[in-house]
């Protein structure tokens, strides 16, 4: 088996393949465990929003659909030269591995950031959750502060995922840069790309569930 | 002459020495050494909590201590002996040392990830100390808002921080023993040629994997509930105080599988190789552990059947908490049925065994009376309660634990234990667990309620006989921590298969070398095979 690492085979490790395939499956089951975890905020969301529907509706209609839609597809434009990347590495071509990941930290940079703007107009708004909060006419102030809590938990959570891949995605590019990887050897990249996806799918849900129900609604 | 012999094979113990070949070290033998140090601390420090809560309860005043702190003994207690030693016990201990040997694998997958896990179990168990020393914690080991959100004065961030991380502790020791049975068995080592107590493991690693994180984001939004107010749980704010019971019991019930489903394991091995006879009904066994891991996350609505939980709901989950009952109904028969006609040996390990059976039996059919709603509602947070969960978690995963500590201590340290004072502990402990909680049964159903420290005088003799139990088990804990101490420098040395076993950590040495088997075991029958053994045994 030719890797540019002879040391990548761990010695409690038969086979390369064998390997890989844990590697792979351990990261599947870490999803499954991301999933439950943010399980519980989907279910206090839900719970809440068939408890509260018109004040969450009318929380909701605050946030603006145009700027969610955008970073939306900042995101799936980085899961795509995520894609990218995978196939740079499994072509072993070490370039375009290094230069898809660092446009796929581009994107992500590019995403948080019109979160971080997003917050920030919270916080002008008066619609962060504590003593100063103020949702115009809307006479549930409690109830209406449940849905900006539940906000800022689900995308504040989800950013931090975002800046953890952030940090992976900088020690892959470290590692490529470093020549660490070749067409036999890449499964720190398929992992780290499989988290990646993982985080994107989250903000998939995240985006109509926070942004989009009720907008229709006529206020 | 013996001893010499021993000293110059090369094994895990004498690989290398010094502190930092323990603190960094990546064998799972030694992280399970490792485990079982820390755990037996922890389970010493939640066994004087528990000896406190009885000598206060020995008279219907409050003499030794006040309410508050009595509210904070019992719930340290609770936290450090669900979190910090069932949780972990046997899975990070025995399971840690044994699933890799069992399946013929030379570590782990992720040994590294291995040691981690130890470290967070550490780190939070010195974050939930610390909160302890700091002045306690009195919400109850379930954590209930809006005790823990608005009414309570102590330190419940800094425990539901420790608890919050020696849950990753817990989630990554589950990830590991996945990948570990589904990518690293040796050749010939099917699925069904698996020892039950992989297979046992194995489904308490899916509980870990899925119920454990939903216990995490549970204990942040109820820290972020006291830090910010943000009303996840707050009723002035339009939150729900049920919703934190729905998602703490949806990991809490489950973690109860946790706890006994290895326990479970233990007793099939027990079973099989002191009855010299494979397991009846292997595969329905083998199911039956992963048929009570998937129930198990259905039924946590009969926690809440006083809590204002719908009538339907609660129709619901009492049927699914009766049809959990029958995968563990399952074993049990199928235990009985291994012994019949089996060549059955009293050697220690087997008497734990059966005192787990016993025990394990009352415990489950005493929870099939709290799945019946009306009754439920009667002895809801009562002594019936205390005793129901006692007998599964004590009486069950404490006597599994023991046994199984028994069963493989020999190949653990290549030392055998005295068997006589070993079987006379097995007896004390029997003994002293009926005496200290089958009169809280009573206790219960005549309307003591738990987390009292004052009650009606009439409670009292059975109050007395609990306590008394309490010390004849302390006396009967006792007695293998100094014997099995004792035996690593004054025991006989064990032989590689002392109890005439199956199972390929019967096949190397004992204590195994450092990369477990000198060659790569490859495995031709199946689990329990007994026959294939004594031809074995008769051609070498």
């Amino acid at each position: 088996m030719a890797s540019a690492n002879p040391l990548a085979l761990r010695e409690q490790f038969d086979t390369a393949a064998q390997q890989k395939d844990a590697s792979v499956l351990a990261m599947w089951i870490f999803l499954v465990t991301e999933i439950m975890f943010f399980g519980g905020l989907f279910l206090a969301y839900t719970a809440y929003r068939s408890f509260y529907p018109e004040v969450f509706g009318a929380a909701s209609r605050t946030l603006s659909a145009t700027i969610g839609a955008v970073n939306t597809a900042v995101l799936l434009t980085s899961s795509y030269t995520m894609v990218l990347a995978v196939r740079a590495a499994q072509k072993g071509s070490r370039k375009a591995l290094i230069w898809f990941l660092i446009l796929t930290m581009i994107f992500g940079t590019v995403f948080l950031g019109v979160k971080a703007y997003e917050w920030h107009e919270k916080f002008v708004e008066h619609h962060v959750p504590g003593p100063s909060f103020h949702l115009e006419g809307e006479p549930l102030q409690g109830q209406a502060q449940l849905f900006f809590s539940l906000y800022f938990a689900m995308t504040g959570l989800h950013a931090l995922h975002m800046v953890v891949g952030m940090g992976i995605m900088t020690v892959m590019t470290w590692r490529a840069w470093l020549g660490r990887f070749n067409a036999d050897y890449y499964t720190p990249i398929d992992v780290a790309g499989l988290y990646w996806h993982f985080v994107d799918v989250i903000w998939i849900f995240l985006f109509p569930l926070l942004y989009l129900i009720d907008r229709h609604v006529p206020k | 002459m013996i001893t010499a012999a021993l000293e110059e094979r090369e094994h895990y113990l004498n690989a290398s020495y010094g502190l930092k070949s323990w603190l960094l070290t990546k064998d799972h033998k030694r992280i399970a050494l490792l485990y079982l140090g820390t755990i037996t601390l922890f389970f010493a420090l939640g066994g004087l909590f528990a000896t406190m809560i009885r000598i206060e309860l020995l008279t219907p005043q409050p003499d030794l201590v006040s309410s508050e702190t009595y509210n904070k003994l019992f719930t340290m207690h609770g936290v450090i002996m669900v979190f910090l030693f069932l949780v972990p016990s046997i899975p990070a201990t025995l399971g840690n040392f044994f699933l890799p040997i069992m399946i013929g694998a030379k570590d782990l997958a992720f040994p590294k990830l291995n040691l981690l896990s130890w470290y967070l179990l550490v780190a939070g168990g010195l974050c939930t100390l610390g909160a302890m020393f700091a002045g306690g914690v009195d919400t109850g080991w379930t954590f209930y808002t809006p005790y823990s959100s608005t009414y309570s004065n102590t330190y419940v961030i800094a425990t539901a921080l420790g608890i919050f991380i020696a849950g990753f502790s817990s989630i990554l020791t589950g990830l590991n023993f996945i990948v570990t049975v589904h990518r690293m068995r040796a050749p010939g080592m099917t699925w069904f040629r698996l020892p039950l107590f992989v297979w046992s493991n194995y489904a308490t690693s899916l509980i870990m994997v899925l119920g454990t994180p939903v216990l995490a984001v549970t204990i942040l939004l109820v820290g972020c509930e006291r830090l910010f107010h943000i009303g996840i749980f707050d009723p002035a704010l339009g939150g729900d105080p049920v919703l934190f019971q729905h998602m703490f019991w949806f990991y809490s019930h489950p973690a109860v599988y946790i706890m006994v489903l290895p326990g479970m394991g233990v007793v099939s091995e027990l079973v099989a190789t002191f009855s010299r006879k494979r397991v009846f009904g292997y595969g329905f066994v083998a199911f039956s552990s992963v048929a009570i891991a998937v129930l198990g996350f259905l039924v946590w609505g009969h926690h809440l059947f006083v809590s204002g939980q719908s009538v339907y709901a609660g129709m619901v989950f009492s049927f699914l908490s009766y049809f959990v009952a029958v995968p563990s109904a399952i074993k049990v028969f199928n235990w009985t049925a291994t012994l019949y006609k089996g060549s059955i040996s009293y050697d220690t390990p087997m008497l734990y065994a059966f005192g787990f059976i016993g025990l394990f039996t009352m415990g489950g059919l005493t929870g099939l009376f709290l799945a019946a709603l009306g009754i439920d509602v009667h002895v809801t947070d009562t002594y019936f309660v205390v005793a129901h969960f006692h007998y599964i978690m004590v009486g069950g995963t404490l006597m599994a634990y023991l046994g199984g500590m028994h069963y493989w201590w020999p190949k653990m340290t290549g030392r055998m234990y005295p068997e006589g004072w070993a079987k006379l502990s097995a007896l004390v402990v029997f003994l002293g667990f009926n005496l200290t909680f089958f009169p809280q049964f009573v206790l219960g159903y005549l309307g003591m309620p738990r987390r009292y420290h004052v009650y009606p005088p009439e409670f009292q003799v059975l109050h007395v006989m609990s306590t008394a139990g309490a010390s004849v088990l302390a006396v009967g804990y006792l007695m293998p921590l100094v014997y099995f101490l004792w035996s690593l420098r004054y025991g006989k040395l064990a032989p590689a298969n002392p109890w005439g076993a199956t199972g390929l950590e019967w096949q190397t040495s004992s204590p195994p070398p450092t990369h477990n088997f000198e060659e790569p075991p490859v495995v031709t029958h199946e689990a329990y095979d007994f026959a294939a053994l004594l031809e074995e045994a008769q051609v070498g």
